[in-house]
């Protein structure tokens, strides 16, 4: 068995693990990236539609120029990739990393390790939708890269069911590719995405969005033949007398992202809504040597969060791995009215903490409030497509640690 | 002495397994494109202690016969097969007083090691069990299997001892000449033979009046499943059963092979066979969560990874038809319902003894009974898995990330007869897993469609007729 050192080891590829891998090493750590596929880049190098790094490089850029613009970052930075390499497994009691490649199996000894490994799709079977099993039902980014990087057309005639960002993102493309997109379907009352996405893929193209519904069935033996959908209640079930087919040979769905943190979980545990790690303002997890950013912590809506994520968690790895960062006591953070997606879920009274938060539902006019008013922030017009971002400074975090129980709401105003 | 059995399923792959021992010609038909894909594909893959079947049946004794060949039978055919014991559930008098009838049935029957358990032993075995619980009965000798392992596997070794395979052929008729059989037709040709054998499952009752004979007579009955994630490990340790109603066995919570747990299945009398039989709904699904949440109140449908339908040929009167017919030389393996897969290697023997012995035929010293199973990369320890990738460096790829397959296994299943996408999944679990595909489909779609030497749009999921991609975005 082989066997190599590093300061740094930074799994996944995507952004998260790109930012992490260039921050680490340009801290001066001998830094390891490695990636499952041939190329880094991760979900960007599919997302061939512009959208990308407004905030990171004031620039509209495509997803594989996004991710371009971070490998050059990378190679700069001098830290050191290997491609077409999965990790397989992690030992907690030794951070021995366990490694597979077509050169071999190797393990790696890493005195800090970022995890970076981004989020897989809700796959149809969760849903428990009944019907028979036909061909033709394929999750949002699966059709994606067969169109964008294999060339391959899913279907003829499509329905979409969730508007979250890469549903509505998938209507336009298969629309401009000569499929026929009959709609778009949401359970809430609300678009999952943004709303920029609403106007761009949908209104412009004049597909119809029905909000409020879902599907109930699907058809067909061998390829799916149609779908059944209706309206659902405020509680998201179905009412009788609403149930309306659609004859489409395809059913797309993008209902929902799950963080890919099965690797960790057993020691780390992870949050239940976010369903990725437990981090701190740091983005440590509960292994001290630990850190996780981007789509394997919570998903994120932009990438250029996830940049900045993956950056500041190379940067503490880095930070540890020269001389350990000394464990403090930190501030439980805890879900109040109006939060679903929360990180960091613990605040580190050492640094500045960036808190990211979800709501469960669009407001005019909110506040954020953590501790009872500690920190406040106003909102207008939120969305739950879009993260809202709250600082919370070193001083205020000291306040907060007097607290017995510090919580994060959104008052609606 | 040429003979023709009739469905690739367990029953006829363990059988044409069976036949290869006499030195004669066997062949089998199977309509789907891979072996496996019938009533065997989607089951609960218990291999049952058999305190459920009335003595004196076949059922019943075939059952006993077949639980006890699988050690021996899972080692020659190297598939993976785990004794892991069964506890059947009881919540009130009611209940713990059928255990006391199915431990005595059970005993009648020749099933071993049966005992009664109570509350506090359960628990300690089972943490996760309703806490409500009184008694439980505890059935060492109950096991499981991931069902397709067990068909391919064996006609994998069959083919080795000279059996050959017809995929995708539909036999659609029985020449019988005499009162005895002399051939049969399918959709790609005649075949004269001496003999046939029906395994043909569901359709078994069809293919019975093809050569004349008026029994099976079939119905099918449902069964939902609701698969649950890895993440669910430990929601069962062994298969739990509730006490039994009258038409099944109930719904069970249990770990497969695999390590994911199942749940289900439901049992539903449909009106006829229909392509769309194998569909779930919505009251079977429901049934299948509140059936479990009856034993495991704790468990999390959330972690639901994946719902399926299997369908029971259910013979009329509930008995297999096994044996000789009216026609001479026609002989079936029918109205396999549950406990089907544990009896078959039992129905397998016997019928291949009863068919050897009215034809004369003697086993062959030449016969080999072992099979190897290709690599499975995730099983294999860190030396096994280098000396691998020393020697083919495909088994260095990871494509299913969630079961942690490698290109190098998918290659090896095409190359060992997978030629569509559930083929592959079936054989290298590639695509079973957590994210059920969303990865790495594409990925199999390339290597498939490489392998086979035909365009990615030609690649099928299950066979003729249900292709993955419809055409190229740009030429
Ligand atoms: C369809 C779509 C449209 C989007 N549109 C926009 C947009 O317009 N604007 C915007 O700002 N954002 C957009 N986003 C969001 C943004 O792309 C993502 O948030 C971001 O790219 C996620 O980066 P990540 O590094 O967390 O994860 P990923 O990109 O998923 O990267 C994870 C990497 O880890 C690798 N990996 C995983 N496990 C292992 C392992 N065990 N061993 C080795 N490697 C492993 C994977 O192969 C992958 O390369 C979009 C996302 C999607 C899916
Ligand atoms: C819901 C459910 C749960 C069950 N649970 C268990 C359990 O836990 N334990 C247990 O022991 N048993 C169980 N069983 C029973 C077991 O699955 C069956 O007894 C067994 O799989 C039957 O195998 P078979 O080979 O007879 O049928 P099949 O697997 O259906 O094989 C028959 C084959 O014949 C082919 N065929 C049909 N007609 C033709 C034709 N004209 N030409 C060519 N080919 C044809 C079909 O395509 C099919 O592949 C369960 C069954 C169900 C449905």
């Amino acid at each position: 068995m082989k066997s190599y050192r590093t300061d740094v080891l930074v799994i996944g590829g995507g952004a998260a693990g790109l930012a992490a891998a260039s921050a680490a090493a340009e801290a001066g750590r001998e830094t390891i990236l490695i990636e499952r596929e041939d190329s880094p880049g991760g979900v960007l190098e599919q997302c061939i539609h512009p959208g990308f790094g407004v905030h990171r490089y004031r620039e509209e850029l495509t997803g594989p120029e996004f991710a371009a613009r971070l490998v050059e970052e990378l190679d700069a930075s001098g830290a050191e990739v290997l491609t077409g390499r999965s990790v397989l497994a992690i030992d907690p009691k030794t951070r021995a990393v366990e490694t597979v490649g077509p050169e071999g199996v190797r393990t790696i000894r890493p005195k800090a390790v970022v995890f970076a490994t981004g989020a897989r799709e809700r796959p149809f079977g969760a849903l428990r939708i009944p019907g028979p099993r036909p061909v033709g039902i394929f999750t949002a980014g699966l059709a994606q890269k067969l169109v964008n990087l294999h060339n391959l057309l899913p279907g003829r005639r499509a329905l979409i069911l969730g508007s979250g960002d890469i549903g509505l993102i998938m209507a336009r493309r298969l629309h401009l590719e000569g499929v026929e997109v009959v709609g778009v379907l949401e359970l809430k009352p609300f678009p999952g995405g943004l709303m920029r996405n609403v106007v761009q893929c949908l209104d412009d193209y004049e597909i119809p969005l029905h909000l409020s519904h879902t599907v109930i069935a699907v058809h067909g033996t061998k390829r799916l033949t149609g779908v059944t959908a209706a309206r659902v209640d405020e509680t998201g079930r179905p009412i009788t007398g609403t149930a309306r087919e659609f004859a489409v040979d395809t059913l797309i769905l993008s209902v929902g992202l799950i963080p890919e943190a099965e690797l960790i979980g057993r020691f780390v545990g992870l949050d239940p809504i976010n369903r990725g790690p437990c981090v701190d303002s740091r983005w440590r997890t509960r292994a001290p040597w630990l850190f996780a950013a981007g789509n394997s912590v919570a998903v994120f809506d932009l990438v250029d969060t996830v940049a900045a994520a993956g950056e500041s968690a190379g940067r503490f790895a880095a930070r540890f791995a020269e001389n350990d960062i000394p464990e403090v006591r930190k501030i439980p953070i805890s879900r109040g009215e109006n939060v679903l997606h929360l990180v960091p879920t613990e605040i580190d009274p050492g640094v500045p903490t960036l808190i990211h938060l979800r709501v469960p539902r669009p407001m005019q006019r909110a506040q954020v409030r953590i501790g009872e008013g500690i920190v406040s922030r106003r909102l207008i017009g939120v969305r739950p497509a879009e993260m809202v971002e709250v600082e919370v400074p070193v001083e205020a975090a000291e306040e907060l640690a007097k607290l017995a129980d510090v919580k994060v709401e959104v008052v609606e105003e | 002495m040429r003979i023709g059995v009739i469905g690739a399923g367990v029953v006829g792959a363990l059988i044409a397994r069976e036949l290869c021992r006499y030195g004669i010609e066997v062949h089998l038909f199977e309509r789907e494109e891979d072996v496996s894909f019938g009533v065997s594909k989607a089951n609960s893959g218990v291999i049952h202690g058999c305190f459920h079947e009335k003595p004196g049946t076949t059922r019943a004794r075939f059952c006993v016969e077949g639980n006890a060949e699988y050690t021996a039978l899972a080692r020659e055919l190297d598939f993976p097969f785990k004794r892991i014991g069964a506890h059947v559930i009881a919540f009130n008098s009611d209940d713990v007083a059928a255990l006391e009838r199915l431990k005595a049935q059970g005993e009648e029957i020749g099933c071993a090691g049966l005992e009664i358990i109570d509350r506090e032993e359960i628990l300690s075995r089972e943490p996760r069990v309703n806490p409500d619980v009184r008694a439980a009965l505890w059935s060492p000798t109950v096991g499981i299997v991931e069902p397709w392992d067990v068909a391919i596997a064996a006609v994998e070794n069959a083919c080795a001892n000279g059996l050959v395979l017809h995929l995708g052929t539909e036999v659609t008729g029985i020449r019988v000449t005499g009162g005895r059989v002399t051939g049969i037709a399918t959709d790609a040709g005649g075949f004269s033979l001496d003999a046939v054998v029906n395994a043909a499952g569901l359709y078994a009752d069809r293919v019975a009046r093809m050569a004349g004979v008026d029994r099976p007579v079939l119905h099918p009955r449902r069964g939902e499943y609701i698969l649950l994630d890895k993440q669910a490990a430990g929601t069962a340790n062994s298969v739990l059963f509730p006490a039994p109603t009258n038409n099944s066995k109930g719904i069970l919570v249990l770990p497969t092979v695999d390590g994911n747990i199942l749940l289900g299945p439901t049992a539903d009398d449909l009106p006829a066979l229909s392509p769309d039989a194998a569909a779930t709904s919505s009251v079977g699904l429901a049934a299948v969560v509140s059936g479990a949440k009856r034993l495991v109140p704790g468990l999390d449908p959330r972690l639901t990874i994946k719902t399926f339908a299997g369908v029971r040929p259910e013979p009329a009167g509930g008995e297999f038809v096994v044996g000789p017919t009216v026609v001479r030389g026609f002989y079936q393996a029918a109205g396999m319902r549950s406990p089907g897969l544990t009896a078959a290697p039992a129905v397998a023997r016997y019928l291949s003894r009863e068919i050897a012995a009215e034809f004369g035929l003697e086993e062959k010293s030449a016969f080999d009974p072992q099979r190897k199973s290709p690599p499975r990369f995730s099983e294999l320890d860190e030396a096994a898995r280098a000396a691998l990738i020393e020697e083919d460096s495909s088994y260095g790829r990871i494509v299913c990330r969630c079961n942690e397959v490698t290109e190098g296994e998918i290659v090896a299943a095409i190359r060992r007869g997978a030629r569509t996408v559930d083929g592959v999944k079936f054989r290298t679990r590639a695509g079973f897993g957590r994210c059920q595909g969303g990865f790495c489909t594409a990925r199999i779609l390339t290597i498939l469609s490489r392998e086979l030497g035909v365009p990615p749009e030609e690649v099928t999921v299950r066979g003729k007729d249900d292709r993955i991609v419809v055409g190229r975005v740009r030429p």
